[in-house]
């Protein structure tokens, strides 16, 4: 999935079959479907990612994450990536 | 901090990692890491083996490669496969396809944990029977039909790079797409029986560039397990993955009896870091001298004034050992050239420091093929009386 593709007003959730090991940089993420590793670089998106669940679309998970508009892009272009390794699904699958 | 340079100095616990569940194999591949063979006495008893899963499970670790030895010949092996995934830590195994029957092949193609990694030499019988011994071709050919007629996709064919299947690359690749299969090639190391057939099987520099061509070209979709970072030394297009080697850092072998060691590749005193009936995995993979002295600094000796060394950081540990290089300096496939200079001056290199070699047969056949091993009453193959 391409970054501008990913829709951050979308509601999304982690895939069931990842496991998150928080670590200091982040987290290492895991999905024993497509046994794939991730990363993820920063203790904020690990909240992002912990909390899509949460919240009505991924941009309010960010905001209660305390991402502010700026990086915004940023942890879209994560989001992005993470779904496109199926990490993370959209909500209405 | 980048994420190599985190994984240099660390993890609290390992991303995955190797566990030999037992040395008992029912074949004698000439270039065996763990020199297996014969069933150590000592091996972990099923109990010792869930706690250690428990373990695992309370590090998350994400799931252990088990290998062996052949850990399928274990009588309980499919109760631990179960146990693990039961709690959470998934399993890829690797197997000759011994016991992968049509039943087996349904069964695991119904788990999302398990992963099915079938071993495999050469693209022809001839290529790979040379290596891991007669009748071995058509045992693991028929394996991955069972895998393929029960739905299993993307279980893995995991090869051993030699001088004999480099040019096989492209046919490789055709029998795992053939069977909805993903290619999983690895470097050959001189551990274990290795360490006498290197010489022999290690590729020829041309080799290895046509191999790290191939790699740069098709590298998306073949697994590597991270074991080629030395080619990054050529410099001319991304091997994928970290190229890093996680040794002790991210990555760690557990051995049949408990051993606990920095690699798969380094089964040696040298690398051996404690045992988990002593203190437990947690203890031994956060405490040990070893491991603490390998997350630090490592000096790059006389390799750090090349300007290749930042991307291949001198190698794999385990080739330098067991070739009698320095650990220090190049790796013996320098892509330089570095390394068969520095070997020429090598006048001995440490012997492995176990062998389970099956007994009574020839030292390491190289050039002929295997005998089957003797069926004797007391034979402590577990696979005594067995025939394809």
């Amino acid at each position: 999935m391409s970054t501008e593709s990913f829709d951050l007003d979308a509601g999304w959730r982690l895939d069931e079959r990842v496991s998150i090991r928080p670590e200091r940089f982040g987290a290492l993420l895991y999905h024993f479907g497509t046994r794939r590793l991730s990363f993820l670089k920063s203790p904020a998106l690990l909240t992002v990612v912990r909390s899509l669940a949460e919240h009505p679309t991924a941009r309010a998970a960010c905001a209660g994450a305390g991402v502010e508009p700026p990086e915004l892009p940023r942890y879209r272009a994560a989001l992005a990536a993470l779904a496109a390794s199926r990490m993370i699904q959209p909500r209405s699958l | 901090m980048s994420l190599v340079d985190e994984f240099q100095y660390g993890l609290d616990a390992p991303i995955c990692l190797t566990w030999e569940l037992t040395y008992a194999c029912n074949l004698s591949c000439v270039h065996c890491l763990s020199s297996s063979g014969r069933r150590d006495p000592r091996e972990l008893s099923t109990a010792e083996c869930k706690a250690l899963i428990d373990e695992f499970e309370r590090m998350q670790v994400f799931y252990v490669n088990i290998g062996g030895g052949e850990p399928t010949v274990r009588p309980d092996f499919w109760e631990l496969v179960d146990y693990a995934t039961e709690h959470h830590v998934g399993v890829k195994f690797s197997t000759n396809g011994v016991k992968i029957t049509p039943e087996v092949a349904r069964r695991l193609a119904g788990s999302d944990y398990v992963d099915v990694q079938i071993s495999l030499d050469g693209a022809t019988a001839e290529v790979n029977d040379h290596v891991r011994g007669p009748g071995s071709y058509d045992t693991a050919i028929r394996a991955m039909e069972h895998l393929a007629d029960a739905g299993f996709e993307n279980f893995k064919i995991s090869v051993v790079m030699t001088r004999h299947n480099v040019g096989q690359l492209d046919e490789f690749k055709a029998i795992a797409d053939r069977y909805n299969a993903q290619l999983r090639i690895t470097r050959l190391r001189p551990s274990g029986r290795g360490a006498d057939t290197w010489d022999e099987l290690h590729p020829t520099a041309a080799q290895q560039r046509e191999l790290y061509d191939w790699l740069v070209a098709h590298g998306e979709n073949v697994l590597t397990g991270d074991s080629f970072f030395h080619l990054a030394g050529y410099g001319e297009g991304d091997l994928p993955g970290l190229n890093l080697c996680g040794a002790g850092r991210v990555v760690c072998l557990v051995d049949p009896v408990g051993d606990v060691y920095a690699c798969p590749f380094a089964i040696h005193d040298t690398f051996l870091a404690g045992n988990v009936r002593d203190a437990g995995f947690t203890s031994v993979w956060r405490e040990s001298e070893l491991f603490t002295s390998l997350r630090s600094p490592q000096g790059g000796g006389a390799c750090e004034s090349c300007s290749a060394f930042d991307a291949c950081r001198g190698g794999c540990m385990a080739a330098k050992f067991f070739t009698g290089l320095p650990l220090d300096g190049p790796d013996p496939e320098c892509v330089r050239g570095h390394g068969e200079l520095a070997l020429a001056g090598v006048t001995s290199a440490p012997k492995p420091s176990l062998d389970h070699s099956h007994r009574k047969r020839k030292p390491v056949p190289v050039t002929i093929g295997m005998r089957r091993p003797p069926d004797r009453a007391c034979d402590e193959n577990p696979l005594a009386g067995f025939r394809n």
